[in-house]
């Protein structure tokens, strides 16, 4: 189960979004995040689809792949749009008793669907397409400014990329840790809540000693490997704007500006 | 040319109970004195809690001695203004592949040392693609460390440490998590660096298979250096190594049974085909 | 009495992209009371057999069977199979949670729902059998050394008081003399308790030291299933799947070759030397 979830996950691949700059894939993932809230009718929400579709193409990662990533928030997304439809006051199409569903709920509840699912599309197709590492150099260069305020990003970013490096470590770990319980008779879906939350300690002790453990080696092996922070390191792929990453802005850009002037006209 | 002299080292630790009080002081090494000469591989062979992983971590400053001395090419270990070049002099690889790897792909975990010293951009590459391919793994430079084995992981760790262009190696159980197979490329991957590039090797182990290729042998107990030479000259003492809680080499053992029945026998015998040899003769 | 698979199959992420066949038309009865070694390397298919045994994981099609109960039945009790059926897992001290060596012992019984009086009873008896000094149970499980904490998990899983005990590695990490008395405190389990054991190893000197039969495992299937003597008298196959056979093995196989008449099928230590002495001596009387 835990296996399962692919958000945040590295597909490689050697497409041209693969290629790009990641401070281009964060700040292009971003306006596009943007344009889905400034969106409100179905033409924005089609070109919207449009250029997802076209970047999802680009990328060369199997749409199959995608949509599993999707899994996890199926019960959020579920529960939203019945929450719109039912309870957004407006002209009513069918009722159940008390229950109300409008048609501006429903118009509410799809583009929120809508919203949910390119967000978490775009965002994923992001991680899918650029390595960790990467992301987090982008992220680390992106915030640079915030150093002026003595804000330690270089820091920040590392902690950051070691999280990224040790969640399948940790997920594997648990399920293991989860099993070897099991094995001892332990029931996680039995009894009371009080129940259920007491019945977590034999898997969190356990899994943050194993966490513990292995940050302790962590840093000795970094400091083994002369790591002292931020200070007079060499990058072996240095970020540099290439022509493709200032195309990708125009693109990126000419999107945006489309939607918002699709918003003012419609 | 010796590159690491260990002089008199005691390294000793407070034992603390649950309360935090100090229950006893403990000497996990109690006066080692070793001298390791330029490309030599020397082994160091103890059972666990003999003392050798915690020797081992003196050799690039992660610890200090309490008293005594280690210089890593003259450079006292205790003085801090050397730390880096320390380091960088002796590259250390450690038991669990996992927890030293830091990069999410393959070729940005081996960039990891030399991004640390400053190394410019364009010979970063150079050096990663060398030592990946010093330990046979350039197929794997784009891959995810997490879909690797055991010891191809290690094998990475090593190239890490390789990439920093060290004179010196210190190998800390390198091969406890893995699978023979695994052991037996990372054990080859490092005999490889020794003969090619004349790196030295520090292997701690407690598997006597691993050492019977060394120049040297020390092998520890309660913190001291209890018997040095030789492969041979070492598991010859078939007595003293199962004193110590070691083993030794099939071939030896079985020499060694045969002399007691009684067979006249050389008991300095490593390998198979030694044994073999020795054997048809006698009959 | 006895757990049986027959035609299992499993496959690891079905329907992704990481589709895995790990199991492959495995046939195998294990009866109460064997000792059994499994080997083969790493993702050949050995660890996801041994959580088969147990239910923790399901077979994708095949049947399984606990003295003749089909275990994927909706009424059967997998509770029970799984206390039945213990298993600790490689390194099984990172499972370790309570305060006290004692109490973490516990876990298992008191999870079976006994009175407290027979939990204690059980983990006392459970860390008895696996030689664990008393003055040592109320120690927090984090401070003994690397072979007193696994006893401690091993412990863990015998106070469910199971037939059968499935071991993957459980020397894994330990020195020589760690190692020998691990396994040798296994073998008095099964010896005088008559309990069932499957031990998963990578060492082929251990497997021939222990087991009475062995399995070997390579790309999900069952290639051997024999004696340990009968299935090391391949080590050439073994040798094409990444194992071997031990040493003494082969160098009675070399001895044969080079004309020293001494009969390969020879896996121990002490039956070498008998034999090359036996031969040694006809040869002192024949000159």
């Amino acid at each position: 189960m835990i296996r399962d979830i692919t958000i945040g996950q590295y597909y490689p691949s050697h497409s041209v979004l693969h290629r790009l700059d990641p401070r281009t894939k964060i700040m292009g993932t971003v306006f596009f995040i943007i344009s889905l809230f400034i969106g409100n009718s179905i033409l924005t929400y089609g070109v919207a689809t449009l250029f997802l579709a076209i970047m999802i193409k680009i990328s060369k990662v199997p749409l199959k792949f995608i949509l599993k990533g999707l899994k996890p928030i199926i019960i959020l997304l579920l529960f939203s749009v019945i929450i719109n439809m039912l309870f957004t006051p407006g002209e009513a199409i069918v009722s159940i008793g008390f229950l109300h569903i409008t048609k501006e709920g429903i118009r509410l509840a799809v583009f929120l669907a809508i919203r949910l699912v390119y967000l978490v599309i775009g965002s994923s197709l992001m991680t899918f397409t650029t390595t960790p590492t990467a992301l987090t150099d982008g992220l680390e260069r992106l915030f640079q400014f915030l150093k002026v305020v003595k804000v330690p990003v270089h820091e920040v970013a590392m902690m950051m990329a070691i999280a990224l490096r040790f969640i399948p470590i940790l997920t594997e770990e648990l399920d293991k840790i989860m099993k070897a319980q099991a094995a001892r008779g332990a029931d996680f879906n039995r009894g009371t809540l009080k129940e259920k939350v007491h019945g977590l300690i034999p898997i969190m002790v356990p899994l943050f000693i194993a966490a513990i453990r292995r940050s302790n080696d962590l840093a000795m092996a970094m400091e083994a490997r002369c790591y002292h922070g931020g200070e007079g390191r060499t990058r072996m792929k240095p970020l540099v704007y290439e022509k493709r990453d200032y195309i990708s802005y125009l693109i990126v850009l000419a999107y945006f500006i489309g939607i918002i002037v699709l918003r003012i006209l419609l | 040319m010796s590159i690491i002299k260990i002089k008199d080292v005691i390294y000793e630790y407070l034992k603390r109970n649950e309360q935090g009080e100090v229950e006893e002081s403990v000497q996990a090494v109690n006066g080692v004195t070793i001298d390791i000469e330029q490309g030599e591989f020397v082994a160091i062979l103890g059972h666990n809690g003999s003392g050798k992983s915690t020797l081992a971590k003196h050799l690039n400053a992660i610890l200090k001695p309490t008293s005594g001395t280690i210089y890593v090419k003259e450079m006292d270990t205790k003085d801090d203004s050397h730390l880096l070049d320390i380091r960088q002099t002796t590259g250390m690889v450690f038991q669990n592949p996992d927890n030293q790897i830091i990069g999410t792909v393959v070729e940005e975990d081996v960039a990891f040392g030399p991004e640390n010293l400053g190394v410019p951009t364009k010979e970063i590459w150079e050096r990663v693609l060398k030592s990946l391919e010093s330990v046979n793994m350039t197929a794997y430079r784009e891959h995810s460390p997490n879909k690797l084995s055991g010891g191809q992981k290690q094998r990475i760790a090593i190239a890490g440490v390789v990439a920093m262009e060290p004179e010196c190696i210190v190998l800390d159980e390198p091969t406890a998590m893995l699978d023979p197979i695994g052991r037996k490329d990372v054990i080859e991957a490092v005999h490889e660096l020794n003969r090619e590039k004349k790196i030295t090797i520090i292997l701690i182990t407690h598997n006597m298979n691993e050492v019977i290729d060394a120049d040297k042998v020390y092998v520890m107990d309660h913190g001291k250096v209890v018997l040095k030479g030789s492969p041979r000259e070492i598991f010859r003492e078939v007595e003293t190594m199962k004193s110590y809680g070691l083993e030794v080499p099939a071939s030896t053992e079985l020499a060694y049974q045969l002399k007691k029945a009684g067979v006249n026998i050389r008991t300095d015998i490593l390998t198979k085909e030694e044994l073999v040899e020795q054997l048809c003769q006698l009959n | 009495m006895s757990i049986k698979l027959e035609n299992v199959n499993y496959f690891y992420s079905q329907g992704t992209a990481y589709e895995k066949q790990a199991l492959k038309d495995i046939n195998l009865e294990i009866k109460k009371g064997e000792f059994v070694g499994i080997a083969g390397h790493t993702g050949s298919g050995k660890s996801t057999l041994i959580q088969h045994l147990n239910g923790l994981e399901k077979a994708t099609s095949g049947t399984i069977t606990y003295d003749g109960q089909d275990i994927y039945k909706k009424d059967f009790d997998l509770d029970s199979l799984r206390r039945k059926v213990g298993l600790t897992f490689q390194y099984p001290e990172y499972q370790l949670f309570e305060a006290t060596v004692f109490e973490d012992v516990c876990f298992g019984p008191k999870n079976q729902g006994f009175s407290e009086e027979e939990v204690k009873e059980r983990a006392r008896e459970a860390l008895q059998l696996v030689g664990f000094p008393e003055e040592l149970y109320d120690k927090s499980p984090f401070q003994l050394s690397g072979g007193q904490k696994r006893r401690v998990a091993i412990a863990g899983v015998l106070a469910m008081n199971p037939e059968y005990l499935i071991l993957d590695e459980p020397a894994a990490g330990l020195d020589p003399i760690g190692r020998t008395e691990i396994l040798d405190q296994i073998k008095k389990l099964h010896d005088e308790k008559g309990i069932a054991v499957i031990l998963v190893s990578h060492s082929m000197e251990d497997l021939a030291h222990y087991v009475d039969r062995l399995i070997v495992m390579n790309h999900g299937e069952k290639v051997f299933d024999d004696t340990p003597k009968n299935v090391f008298a391949h080590y050439k196959e073994l040798e094409w799947i990444g194992l071997s056979a031990p040493e003494v093995t082969y160098i009675m196989n070399e001895l044969k070759e080079k004309g020293f008449p001494v009969r390969t099928d020879i896996i121990h230590m002490e039956e070498a030397t008998k034999e090359i002495l036996r031969v040694l001596k006809k040869g002192g009387e024949r000159q």
